[in-house]
């Protein structure tokens, strides 16, 4: 028995020393927040998405002394969260017509809050070396041509086209259909799959086709091209099945609940007034993708950088 | 016909050799119709077509979206369940995870949380496990992802908690009324087929985003291992000791209080294992809805491809499942503690608990010796080589595997005319179990023809019976080898249990360069999770052979190959039989992971329904059509095990 307890006071007693010599906890006390409140963001899972939200965060907590509470989640659900009130704002939405006529028209919880200024591009790229090697591929006229070099294992006899991210609108069954074009779709899937096919095809010199979006950190790694596809005329999409046009440019904008807009709080006015470039959330995107910095340190390198182009977001400023 | 079977001895091998000539005439027959008949009814349905069932399901998602707030329903029933559960995960992440009552940090620190780990095993599982369990939490603090563990840990645990307050008392009513088994088993087989991203979405509709809907998530995969395991366990307890307790005069309760539930001890402690290596399965998933910890963590890193990053979280739930997994496991036996390790580790634990209130240095896990960015830069190193080294070999491969088997068997199920394969499945239920698998088996494609969805579970089918079999070629050759050798099943279950449980996100990246986006992707996936299960059935068939058989066989010459072949195989009927069936299953658990990597078919349009609106009726009847699937698989691989071994 003796031999526990001398074995459990040493114990004891070895930690009780350690710990005397540590800071307590409560020693250091958290700075008060302003009169903003909490500010729930969505965070869509993409880096472009989050490059914005980062710098949103960012000024709303500097600036405004709001709390953001980030929350990650797909599109479905985060606009499903401005009916449950648990999301006030969606900071770069990709069309969802589905989306909009439900929530903003039928529903009536969410309510658009303006562009963010970025431009969004759908459509079929190609590796830089084949574009590079036989730029004629480029025309959707002369991609038949080709049809034999895109053959894949999954593609059967025909081309292989690539599909992804099932989260963005794909007319590419139509289009290939109405393009006469002798290829395939297939399905990869995911964001993922793409960017493995596209990174390969371009170390390997391997012949890849498929759907694609900018902006995406991708692009400033592998700068993919763009294949023309005839030319988008308003309406030209207006039948899925008939759809023989490219993919209208987007407007990438944001969305924010009814209620969140009607309480018209800072954080409401910082949403409504965010506008930037392509080219500002590129190089947000390229500090986190590829220069591996955490988001919060992205947006401050940035806003710190652009302090005129935030004040100008600044509630009353706008 | 049991009687005949059992009275001659020839009979049955007669039969055997008409049934094979019978099976063959069915497959000569299909062959022929198939050139005949080629991509004639094939039911197929393009990938953004729908069906007036597909839409009728959208219909009424909306409407429940639309009346939300509205719906008593929601207001008075879903709203309390979210509450509770709320209240009960912020609780336990209070505690260990997150700042809380006003304090910076949680109200347990790393220091006390690993005390209370290493004690708890000390007195369940003995002092080696204990080691294990504080080194395994040390190792989560130097990985530095201290925090996000413990919000996994959190999680895991509510939801296991609530798992097992449901499960145990649904497990023991269905182990004691045959009526609650019946009713049971299927839903079971319902809420463990239905792929999660089927109800993840509406799930947030009911319980809000939030640690409840991440809860509930993971408990519908995770509570049917508590109920089935406990409802067998009961089951299994022989008939002779419950009669001896009721021939005394005990009550039904006093049976089970006295009886039962002592006897089933074992087998429930092996359910609650199951419960929790579920749970952890879910975690990434969850993550897709905001559930906080390591899943968030790897889904991240994937946005941009970082294959490090996800691995080092990955290795994290890794490790946290082997520690509940091993606890857990070494629990099932009886142990006694001598008293003094007891009284003197419970007083250590309450140092330290008080130590990681107090002061910083043991609340918050200093990364100063910190291990995770080597992980990182390893595992990153490791994939970049993989990546530009072998993709020229694993091309060739897989299109090799492609060309002779997937695209054959393809086009033999998904361009056969849908009533050929019909009528192929429900005579070949026939032919292997008789009257009842061929109802059920015809049922089965009546609802597969009612989804809409026919041609796409025709081609998720061929993937999955591809998968199957690569899973079976992997369990035998490892599985026998871990059988005959202790020391390879040391050194290779660790590897199947991280296999297991290792987010397949994770590998996903690297396959996709090795493989590109391609059903072949999708198979080696579901073979990498499925195999493991597989191969564990089967190392313990082997080592189940009773030593003095093999001796025998050892004795008389044979080689180990005869021995193998003609003595232990034969003998581990049974787990293989087993194995082929939870191989299965598991591989179709995998059906909606493939279709992120190119499978196609089912699995994506599982994932499309997850990410589109107006998809959302489509991805419903998808994962409708596996849930069906996984049932006419199961029930005829458990047909044919019965016919077999008997």
């Amino acid at each position: 028995m003796a031999r526990h307890s001398v074995l459990g006071a040493v114990l004891v007693g070895a930690l009780a020393l350690a710990g005397c010599g540590g800071a307590k906890v409560g020693d250091t006390s958290s700075g008060a927040t302003g009169d903003c409140g909490t500010f729930n963001l969505a965070i869509n899972p993409w880096v472009g998405y989050e490059a914005n939200a980062a710098v949103l965060a960012y000024v709303a907590e500097k600036e405004l002394g709001c709390k953001v509470t980030k929350k990650e989640l797909k599109e479905e659900v985060a606009w499903q969260g401005f009916g449950t009130g648990e999301v006030d704002a969606v900071v770069e939405n990709w069309g969802h017509d589905d989306l909009r006529k439900k929530y903003i028209d039928e529903q009536k919880t969410a309510v658009s809050a303006g562009s963010t200024g970025v431009k969004g591009q759908i459509g079929w790229y190609v590796p830089p070396w084949l574009a590079k090697e036989h730029p004629d591929v480029l025309d959707w006229n002369n991609l038949n041509k080709y049809a034999e070099q895109f053959k894949t294992s999954e593609s059967g006899d025909k081309g292989q086209l690539l599909d992804g991210d099932p989260s963005f609108v794909t007319n590419d069954e139509a289009l290939v259909k109405n393009l006469n074009l002798n290829y395939k779709v297939v399905y990869g899937g995911s964001e993922t799959a793409l960017i493995q096919a596209f990174r390969q095809a371009e170390k390997d010199k391997k012949w890849v086709i498929g759907y694609f979006y900018s902006p995406q950190w991708l692009l400033n790694e592998v700068k993919l091209e763009k294949v023309k596809l005839p030319e988008y005329k308003a309406g030209c999409d207006a039948d899925a099945e008939k759809v023989a046009c490219d993919y209208p440019d987007y407007d990438l904008d944001k969305i924010v609940s009814k209620k969140f807009a009607d309480a018209n709080g800072p954080a409401f006015q910082l949403v409504k007034n965010f506008k930037w470039t392509n080219e500002d959330q590129n190089t947000v995107a390229k500090f986190i993708a590829e220069d591996k910095m955490k988001p919060e340190d992205a947006a401050k390198k940035w806003a710190e950088a652009n302090a005129d182009k935030v004040k100008a977001w600044l509630p009353g400023k706008a | 016909m049991v009687a005949v079977a059992a009275s001659s001895g020839h009979q049955p091998r007669l039969f055997q050799y008409r049934k094979s000539l019978i099976l063959g005439g069915i497959l000569l027959a299909w062959l022929v119709l198939w050139v005949v008949l080629r991509n004639v009814g094939t039911l197929s349905l393009g990938a953004a077509d729908l069906t007036p069932l597909h839409r009728w399901i959208n219909s009424v998602n909306d409407a429940v979206g639309a009346s939300r707030n509205s719906n008593p329903v929601f207001l008075y029933f879903f709203n309390e369940i979210r509450l509770v559960i709320d209240e009960f995960v912020t609780f336990i992440q209070a505690l260990i995870a997150q700042p809380s009552f006003g304090r910076p940090v949680p109200v347990i620190g790393w220091l006390g949380v690993v005390a209370i780990a290493g004690f708890v095993s000390l007195a369940v599982a003995g002092w080696r496990i204990a080691l294990l369990a504080v080194a395994g939490f040390v190792f989560l603090g130097l990985q530095g992802l201290w925090q996000e563990s413990m919000d996994t840990l959190s999680l895991t645990l509510a939801a296991v908690a609530i798992s097992l307050l449901i499960g145990i008392p649904l497990g023991i009513w269905a182990g004691l009324s045959d009526r609650a088994h019946r009713v049971l088993t299927p839903v079971l087989d319902f809420m463990q087929t239905m792929p999660t991203f089927v109800y993840l979405a509406p799930l947030t509709l009911f319980f809000l985003i939030g640690p409840a809907s991440a809860t509930i998530a993971t408990l519908i995969y995770a509570a049917p291992p508590a109920i089935r395991i406990t409802a067998h366990a009961i089951r299994s307890v022989p008939r002779n000791t419950v009669e001896a307790s009721e021939s005394l005069g005990a009550t039904r309760k006093q049976t089970l209080v006295k009886v039962l539930l002592p006897s089933a001890r074992k087998t429930i402690v092996l359910g609650v294992n199951q419960t929790i290596m579920a749970a952890l399965s879910m975690v990434t998933i969850a993550a897709l809805i905001d559930a906080p910890g390591l899943g968030k963590t790897v889904v991240k890193a994937l946005q941009t491809l970082d294959v490090g990053t996800a691995f080092n979280a990955g290795l994290a739930i890794v490790v946290l499942a082997i520690v509940l997994d091993r606890v857990t496991t070494a629990a099932t036996e009886r142990r006694k503690l001598p008293r003094w390790a007891l009284f003197g580790g419970a007083g250590v634990t309450a140092v330290c608990v008080y130590l990681s209130y107090t002061y910083l240095w043991a609340a918050e896990f200093q990364t100063d010796v910190e291990i995770g960015s080597s992980i990182n830069k390893g595992a990153t190193a490791v994939t970049e080589w993989a990546q530009d080294s072998l993709p020229v070999l694993t091309g060739g491969f897989k299109d090799f595997v492609t060309f002779a088997l997937i695209n054959p068997l393809q086009a033999l199920l998904a361009e056969s005319p849908w009533f050929l394969v019909a009528l192929v499945i429900v005579a070949v239920s026939f032919m292997i179990g008789g009257v009842r698998p061929a109802i059920i088996s015809a049922v089965c494609v009546a609802l597969l023809i009612a989804t809409g969805l026919w041609q796409d579970s025709m081609i998720t089918l061929a993937s999955t019976l591809v998968a199957t079999i690569m899973v079976m070629l992997l369990g035998i050759v490892v599985g026998v080898w871990m059988g005959r050798s202790r020391r390879a099943d040391r050194f290779i279950r660790p590897v199947l249990d991280a296999a297991q449980v290792m987010p397949a996100f994770v590998y996903l990246v690297p396959f996709l360069a090795l493989f590109s986006a391609s059903r072949f992707t999708a198979i080696i996936a579901a073979v990498v999770f499925a195999a493991p299960v597989a191969i564990k059935i089967i190392a313990d068939g082997i080592r189940a052979v009773s030593p003095a058989t093999v001796e025998a066989s050892t004795a008389l010459g044979s080689s180990s190959w005869q021995t193998i072949v003609k003595v232990q195989l034969p003998m581990a009927r049974g787990a293989l039989t087993l194995a082929a069936n939870q191989g299965l299953i598991y591989v179709l658990s995998m059906v909606v992971v493939g279709g992120l990597v190119g499978a196609g078919a089912l699995g994506y349009d599982v994932v499309a329904g997850f990410s589109q609106g107006q998809l959302y009726g489509k991805g419903l009847a998808a994962g409708l059509a596996i849930v069906v699937l996984g049932v006419m698989l199961d029930r005829l691989t458990q047909a044919a095990a019965k016919r077999w071994t008997n």
